[in-house]
């Protein structure tokens, strides 16, 4: 077992939403940005492996990965980060996301060993669907968790496919769209949950869009995970080397939200 | 490595070409994917949707485009060969269809599968903005809106066709994201299309992208080789020994070769763009200088770096200056069916003119790239042998790239 599902059982426990956030590695300086997402209060880290054709990303995350690849960021640097990351946070979930030519370098069973050996704990792979899981199956030998992605177009009929082999958490990505532009509409986002939830025993994790301490709380109310993204890499577009500050008061006032949200409803 | 029975019978159920093709899309475009393959299946099993893809064919492209003896480019070439040497040489002329190459065929098909599927709305990527305006031209055809992607540089570029697209009617939306050329169009293109997959339909326009795309494109462009074989029987009573077409994504030439795939005894050669030369780093031929990896929905050779990051295409041809291949070429490169020849932008400049002075057919560049192997290819044949060269478009376009590249003023 990975450290995803004590990460969200501990979240759970306190009766909250856990904090999924992401940022682009080597956009900005990661290290401390990553501490500074941890002292946040951010329950999971997704680091971004940057790509020069990310097509399923909004103009954000596309102008870090830019950045990113223009400052000369190799994988293997990204790998350090990630080990380096694990000696300071031993308990931390780490996970990469990014896509499909970029994590199957030099080739599937390399990348997942060399992932495994820095201290991470899953794959999110934007461009790798079901139809195409043979891409990932060295990962489970590798000790990595693959995270699955749910969209509003996967339907009924077409969720075990999803679920089949999934682990760590379903990343429910809550609109048709890129990452960063608008968000879906509160309810359609419980029904979502819902359904899902019915179909696994796995954390449901929803973002796209997510922003404000609002709008991760009203989410927060119903899903097991809270996914930040977009906004945190606007953040360390406009702070740049001074990032990590507004990054940590940024995520404490999305932790702050989410160790509310229930509450209320509670209250 | 043993020779399947047939050459003819890919892609797999899961789209895959031997190890390539394949369906890597983001989950929000897998349903829908997965529709176009259902709804593709049923279009070709009924015979109104191939009859209105005739029709069309015949009536509004104008097709069959004639099959034509290069006499004089025959001739010329004989001269620098040995005795008993030197191939004759003929050209399928796809550069007389409607919109001026063979982007059309692929278009019409499936703007005809677009409105099988209801969808109501059209986007498409474009390099130099010939299948920009095959899609604005059957948009406009059918009635519907239209959005072409396009690469700001290439917008910059391409000014005469990015007009055609306006008069046709499309919205041309310049990309300014990436390098501003063909491969971010294409990002930008699926990023319009996932955050619109309910009506919208994606016309790709090369033998490229996730399942079904490559191999519909294939089909509805095997017409050129299916006319090709049939004219060539009935002018010389036999076969071509030899096929020889440009290679970008690659539909013309899979659309030329397919057809005649099992026929043993007709070799093909599919040319890259090798731009500056393939040991510049500044060049296009994916499978001469490129590596196995996944893009735009497929795996296939791309032009990319040890971590997987893509690599910047460059040719003098704007239809041939794409980081990648459609998977079927991939395929056939693999097993050795179809011989891929890298040439430069040299060398097709010298053929465009030696074509546009003996021929009197201002060729696109791209096909300049095919005529610019048949030297060396013709000289090597018996002269009993025929090699057939798919002029897949007209130059027009490419009057003022040759221009700067010859120094001349306009």
């Amino acid at each position: 077992m990975t450290r995803l599902s004590p990460a969200f059982a501990r979240a759970a426990a306190e009766h909250r939403a856990a904090l999924v956030t992401f940022v682009t590695a080597g956009d900005g300086p990661t290290s401390a940005i990553l501490d500074a997402l941890v002292e946040g209060g951010a329950d999971v880290i997704e680091l971004g492996l940057p790509f020069t054709d990310p097509m399923a990303d909004g103009p954000a995350i596309q102008r870090a990965n830019l950045r990113s690849l223009g400052a000369g960021t190799r994988t293997a640097d990204i790998l350090k980060i990630a080990a380096d990351f694990r000696q300071r946070h031993p308990d931390v979930p780490l996970v990469l996301m990014g896509y499909a030519n970029t994590m199957t370098r030099p080739d599937p069973c390399t990348f997942a060993g060399r992932a495994a050996e820095a201290g991470v704990d899953g794959l999110i792979c934007v461009d790798i669907p079901p139809e195409q899981a043979d891409e990932l199956q060295h990962c489970r030998a590798a000790g990595l968790d693959v995270i699955r992605l749910a969209t509003p177009t996967t339907d009924a009929a077409r969720l075990p496919a999803v679920l089949e082999g999934a682990s760590g958490f379903l990343y429910y990505v809550s609109v048709a769209g890129i990452t960063g532009l608008q968000q879906a509409a509160q309810a359609s986002i419980e029904d979502a949950v819902t359904r899902l939830k019915a179909a696994t025993d796995l954390p449901v994790a929803v973002g796209f869009g997510v922003r404000t301490p609002e709008q991760a709380a009203a989410i927060g109310r119903v899903a097991d995970g809270v996914v930040v993204g977009s906004a945190i890499v606007e953040l360390v577009e406009k702070h740049g080397p001074d990032a990590p500050q507004p990054v940590r008061a940024y995520i404490e006032s999305l932790a702050s939200a989410l160790a509310g949200a229930r509450k209320e409803i509670a209250a | 490595m043993n020779a399947p029975n047939s050459f003819r019978t890919q892609p797999d159920d899961r789209g895959h070409f031997g190890a390539f093709g394949g369906r890597y899309v983001a989950e929000t475009l897998m349903p829908l994917i997965l529709d176009l393959e259902r709804e593709y299946r049923a279009a070709r099993a009924d015979p109104s949707f191939q009859a209105e893809f005739d029709d069309l064919m015949k009536n509004y492209v104008g097709r069959p485009s004639p099959l034509y003896f290069a006499e004089r480019l025959t001739a010329e070439l004989r001269q620098g060969a040995e005795p008993g040497k030197g191939a004759k040489v003929y050209f399928k002329r796809e550069e007389l269809n409607h919109t001026g190459a063979h982007k059309i065929n692929n278009c019409i098909g499936q703007i005809l599968l677009a409105r099988r599927m209801g969808k109501t709305r059209i986007i498409a990527e474009t390099g130099a903005g010939q299948h920009g305006v095959a899609t604005a031209t059957v948009a406009a055809r059918f009635g519907l809106p239209c959005t072409i992607f396009m690469g700001a540089k290439d917008v910059e570029r391409q000014k005469p066709n990015v007009f055609r697209m306006k008069l046709l009617g499309a919205e041309v939306h310049p990309v300014t994201s990436g390098a501003e050329t063909l491969k971010d169009a294409m990002n930008e293109a699926m990023r319009d299309w996932v955050a619109n997959v309910h009506d919208t339909f994606y016309i790709i326009g090369t033998a490229a992208g996730p399942h079904p795309y490559p191999e519909l494109v294939r089909d509805f462009q095997s017409v050129i080789g299916t006319e090709a074989r049939a004219q060539m029987l009935e002018a010389e009573g036999r076969l071509p020994d030899m096929l020889i077409a440009a290679v970008g994504g690659g539909s013309n030439a899979i659309g030329l070769f397919h057809p005649f795939l099992d026929d043993a005894d007709v070799q093909m050669i599919g040319v890259e763009a090798a731009g500056h030369g393939v040991d510049t780093g500044k060049h296009a031929a994916s499978l001469t200088g490129g590596a196995s990896g996944i893009l735009h929905g497929n795996k296939t050779y791309l032009l990319q770096d040890e971590d997987g990051q893509i690599t910047e295409a460059h040719s003098i041809s704007a239809g041939l200056d794409y980081p990648g291949i459609g998977p079927e070429h991939s395929w056939l490169h693999e097993i050795g069916r179809v011989k891929y020849l890298p040439i430069t932008d040299d060398q097709a400049l010298d053929a465009f003119q030696q074509c546009c002075r003996l021929e009197g057919i201002i060729p696109a560049l791209e096909s300049a790239h095919a005529l610019a192997a048949l030297p060396e290819v013709v000289r090597s044949m018996r002269d009993d042998q025929i090699v057939l060269v798919n002029v897949s478009g007209r130059g027009d376009k490419d009057i003022f790239t040759v221009a700067e590249a010859l120094g001349v003023e306009m």
